[in-house]
């Protein structure tokens, strides 16, 4: 080992504790880069793979009844690779063990053969027998949920007619990765399940012989997906055509995609903040280093080393310093990566999720934070290099202070001595400050970042289930109802109050613009059901007109006040012009608003209903859920406090994870900040400090002055850190936003209050940490050397 | 194997004294100094201030009695750079308990006219001075000076020494100077002198020189 070696891993040892607090930082960013982005590209691969593998459709369309000789007619459209027509339906679920009724989506499955489209991958069982109509395949989501398996029962009200049904298999599709009821955006797996069955059983049940009511398609790489949608759409409307749609509006594919950008989005702003506080570290202890070794260099100098080879001294160290961090950070990104893809699993079903990092993702990382390393030495490792020999000899000049501005205001009469000090010491290197600040900060707004988003969903669903959606139970039709069925639905077992509600498959259009969506109709002032703003105060429905969500608005480039064309999807499908009444700014989706009497007159019709809200007397809640199980004409029953309390476990799951990592985080960025600022004002004033021990300051008064500075530090940085904080959150807020939902702006007092009380706390610990060296300052050394 | 930088050294200040500790380096003065200044104690005899024993005092004593009773000086004057002359004094009276004006302290050592600069701004000698105003701000019992002219020129290193003498002749507070500088041993009552960690000889002057008769 050469000599400057030897001094490089005595330089490490000597500096250890602030190596470690640079290198725990260094971990922080790489961990979670290293997670973030295998994640990511775990994701994207597994679902790349599973669509090709399993065939997954390019375009999707539901009718109310086509013949099957329309298939060949499809076929025949320009572009279209594959094809497969099937029967899909939504019926009520009886399932053991629910008290709730459940909705399961029926789809159908070829006989004698696997789809084509869409296929199927078997967990466990195997498909249903040929000539078996009451077996089914189920959907690994539903059955985990409901803890059922291969031989299980399930009942389930099918055409009219309840029928026991028998789980032969439990399978996964790549068009319910994520199984969500249409319209919702959180799974409740307990209460929605896919389940398929062979298309003869569903052919019989729903008297479909020789026609589908749903189609799938794909196209060859590189097919405009638009003209084939609009071809689709002349064929398919005279058939009650929902509309045909691409791999974008597909629910399952969209949420995992939408996920899929998420990560990446976080991947790259999360890391870069570590790595920023990383190397600013690094430039303040490698700046003080180099000054603490002035002579030394110029020694070295003296003796005929190379200013290159000082140079690459320092660069090593700090180099060496990280790497520390680098492989800790590595350790636990794959180790948090793979924990985060297993949290997926619970969210997206996939046949495998493999979890890859690669070892191109490790050595990236290693040359980010190196360059991240290296670019935090430059400043400090140029001005050693530049150190002539024999100006290093001569000691640092002594610190300037003069009266600047500050002096001449008076300002300072108001200070005791040592808050002079502090301020004095503080304006002198006002950019280093800043700096330090500003890191703090970081920690503060990391914190801020962490509970926000549990926070934002939380109040997304109070927004939703409490002050939007207060109906205890809602109950869907198979099809629109006259107006009588209201006066059913007040009749049933433990009903208080009820509302109808009309909902209609639209196609809006506004100029060259065009939206698939649904017209939710209402009583304006509706009891059970009101349309609530971000700000969370009701917004009055119009009785003419229509209302639109911000985001549709947006989408179609339509403002109150225009008259978009509203295509009607079902029935007659009448085209109508509606003048857009209004636009809120929901959360949730792009819904459409109108009153029921509008509709009623737009549609042409006499008080038809789709479904009821329901307000319940609790005690009758098991008689009325047992009814509802076997009432034919309901095809789906949702009920809010279920949901409510899945939404929640989701969403403690979810974010508990990534709340306590950074937390965890934030803590270190915020001690390793602090305690690098305060090691280093000891090192730099340790003789000032003795010196007042030596007059006869007590260890308590000198610790005040010293950590003073560290206190103002973390007290001017908090209000910065709030302010950073809710800035990155307004910016993931926009980023992370998606048309299916918006994440709202809310920070609340507790998560402002928190991070404050966490970056105090690890500020204490490490004033604590400094404290201790400043009782074994060198009180005789202090009179004779000189700094 | 023990060292003994200090054995068989035993004597006594009294009120008023101005003495100069004389030694070459490595004698054993400056532990001598650390013992009186109360930054360390023997490990073995014993050190007695007035009324108090100092052999066994604890960290918490010894930081007592340092901020009554003693007034330092150091070789490179150690001035809080953030602190201006006046508030480098002022910082010391605000802990003492019968002080004097941090102006008039700097008047005494004629710093009257420079005490809103920063010690960057001042000269060695001035900066000396300062360090001297702030010892005796708060009137200690005993002033300790660990070559104060140290670090100076010849001039300025006798205007310090002026400074002191004036302290110790109008204050009446014990003065003990340490140095290897033999020439400003006359300006002393009595003279320490320090060999090898034990006492050479003490010697009483008959008069004490003015430091401006002083040379070296």
């Amino acid at each position: 080992m050469t000599a400057l070696q030897k001094m490089l891993f005595r330089d490490l040892a000597h500096m250890k504790g602030q190596v470690i607090a640079v290198s725990m930082v260094v971990a922080c960013g790489v961990a979670s880069y290293v997670s973030m982005r295998s994640t990511y590209r775990s994701l994207l691969l597994t679902q790349s793979d599973y669509y090709e593998a399993y065939r997954f459709a390019d375009i999707f369309a539901h009718v109310k009844r086509a013949p099957d000789a329309l298939a060949a007619t499809i076929r025949q459209i320009p572009g279209v690779a594959g094809l497969e027509t099937r029967i899909t339906m939504e019926v009520t679920l009886d399932v053991p063990g629910l008290a709730e009724p459940a909705t399961g989506l029926l789809v159908s499955i070829p006989e004698h053969r696997r789809p084509i489209l869409n296929d199927l991958h078997i967990r466990r069982g195997e498909y249903p027998q040929p000539g078996r109509s009451d077996e089914v395949l189920a959907s690994e989501a539903f059955a985990a949920a409901n803890s059922l398996d291969v031989g299980s029962r399930i009942g389930a009200v099918i055409n009219g007619r309840w029928k026991q049904l028998r789980i032969s298999g439990i399978a996964l599709s790549p068009e319910y990765i994520y199984e969500v009821r249409g319209g919702s955006i959180l799974p409740d797996n307990k209460r929605f399940g896919v389940l398929w069955m062979p298309l003869p059983t569903l052919e019989a049940a729903f008297d479909m012989r020789g026609a589908f009511n749903d189609v799938a398609l794909t196209l060859p790489r590189g097919t405009n997906p638009a003209d084939v949608i609009s071809k689709l759409d002349q064929l398919l409307a005279p058939y009650g055509s929902l509309g045909a749609y691409g791999r974008d509006e597909q629910i399952s594919n969209r949420f995992i995609s939408d996920e899929i950008a998420q990560n990446r989005v976080s991947s790259n702003v999360i890391p870069a903040i570590f790595l920023g506080v990383a190397a600013f570290l690094l430039h303040i202890v490698l700046t003080r280093l180099i000054q603490i070794q002035r002579k030394e260099i110029a020694l070295l100098k003296a003796f005929g080393y190379s200013r290159v080879a000082i140079g690459a001294h320092y660069l090593k160290l700090s180099l060496l310093a990280v790497s520390g961090g680098i492989v800790l950070g590595v350790a636990g990104g794959l180790y948090f990566g793979s924990s985060l893809t297993q949290l997926y699993q619970q969210f997206y079903r996939f046949p495998v999720l493999r979890y890859e990092a690669g070892l191109g993702l490790v050595l990236t990382t290693v040359a980010i934070t190196f360059a991240a390393a290296a670019l935090g030495a430059l400043m400090a490792v140029r001005s050693a290099m530049a150190l002539p020999p024999a100006e290093a000899m001569r000691p640092e000049s002594p610190a300037l202070f003069n009266a600047g501005v500050l002096e001449h205001t008076g300002i300072m009469r108001l200070f005791s001595f040592s808050g002079r000090m502090i301020i004095r010491n503080l304006n002198r290197r006002r950019g280093k400050a800043a700096l330090s600040v500003l890191g703090i900060a970081t920690a503060a707004g990391l914190m801020v970042v962490g509970f926000y988003f549990y926070d934002a969903f939380e109040y997304g669903i109070r927004v939703e289930f409490e002050v939007a959606e207060r109906a205890d139970v809602t109950i869907y039709f198979h099809e629109a109802k006259s107006g009588g069925a209201r006066f059913e639905v007040a009749r049933l077992p433990g009903v208080l109050y009820a509302e109808p509600f009309r909902a209609v498959p639209v196609r809006l259009r506004f100029g060259r613009r065009s939206k698939r969506s649904a017209i939710l109709a209402m009583k304006p002032g509706s009891q059970l059901r009101r349309i609530i703003n971000e700000e969370m105060r009701p917004v009055r429905l119009p009785e003419e007109g229509i209302l639109l969500t911000e985001r549709l608005a947006r989408d179609l480039g339509v403002s109150a006040g225009e008259a978009l064309t509203v295509e009607v999807l079902e029935g007659k499908r009448p085209v109508r012009r509606i003048v857009v009444a209004g636009v809120t700014d929901e959360l949730l989706g792009t819904s459409a608003y109108m009153s029921l009497e509008a509709i009623h007159r737009m549609m042409q019709e006499e008080g038809s209903v789709s479904g009821a809200w329901l307000a319940v007397d609790s005690a009758a809640l098991p008689r009325l859920y047992s009814l509802l199980k076997r009432t034919p004409a309901v095809s789906a029953v949702a009920i809010r406090d279920a949901m409510l309390r899945t939404f929640r476990d989701i969403i403690a799951q979810s974010f508990t994870i990534t709340t306590n990592i950074l937390i965890v985080f934030a803590c270190i960025i915020s001690f390793g900040m602090v305690y690098n600022g305060a090691r280093i004002a000891l090192s730099e004033r340790g003789n000032e400090m003795a010196s007042l021990r030596v007059l006869g300051f007590t260890q308590g008064e000198v610790a005040r002055i010293l950590l003073g500075e560290q206190a103002l530090l973390t007290a001017a940085a908090i209000p910065l850190g709030w302010l950073l904080g809710y800035g990155i959150c307004a910016f993931l807020s926009l980023r992370l936003s998606t048309e299916l939902y918006r994440i709202p702006l809310v920070v609340t007092r507790q998560v402002y209050l928190l991070s404050a009380l966490v970056v105090i706390g690890s500020a204490v610990l490490s004033g604590v940490l400094v404290a201790r060296r400043l009782r074994r300052l060198d009180l005789m050394a202090v009179l004779k050397t000189r700094e | 194997m023990e060292i003994h930088a200090l054995r068989g050294v035993d004597f006594d200040l009294y009120p008023g004294e101005f003495i100069v500790l004389l030694g070459p380096s490595g004698s054993g003065k400056s532990t001598l100094l650390n013992i009186l200044g109360g930054l360390d104690v023997p490990t073995r005899g014993e050190v007695i201030y007035r009324d108090h024993n100092l052999t066994a005092a604890q960290e918490r004593e010894l930081t007592r009695y340092r901020r009554e009773h003693v007034g330092f000086v150091f070789q490179f004057y150690n001035l809080i750079p953030s602190l201006t002359a006046l508030e480098n004094v002022a910082l010391v009276t605000e802990i003492a308990r019968n002080p004097m004006k941090p102006e008039e302290a700097l008047r005494l050592v004629g710093l009257g006219e420079r005490m809103h600069h920063f010690p960057a701004q001042l000269s060695g000698g001035e900066q000396q001075r300062v360090a001297i105003a702030r010892a005796i701000a708060k009137r200690p019992d005993v002033l300790l000076c660990d070559e104060p002219t140290g670090a100076l020129d010849y001039a300025t290193g006798k205007i310090v020494l002026e400074a002191l003498e004036r302290v110790n002749r109008e204050l009446k507070t014990i003065t003990v100077v340490i140095t290897h500088n033999a020439a400003i041993a006359a300006m002393a009552d009595r003279v320490i002198r320090i060999s090898s960690g034990s006492i050479a000889g003490i010697e009483r002057n008959e008069t004490r020189a003015a430091p401006s008769e002083l040379s070296w």
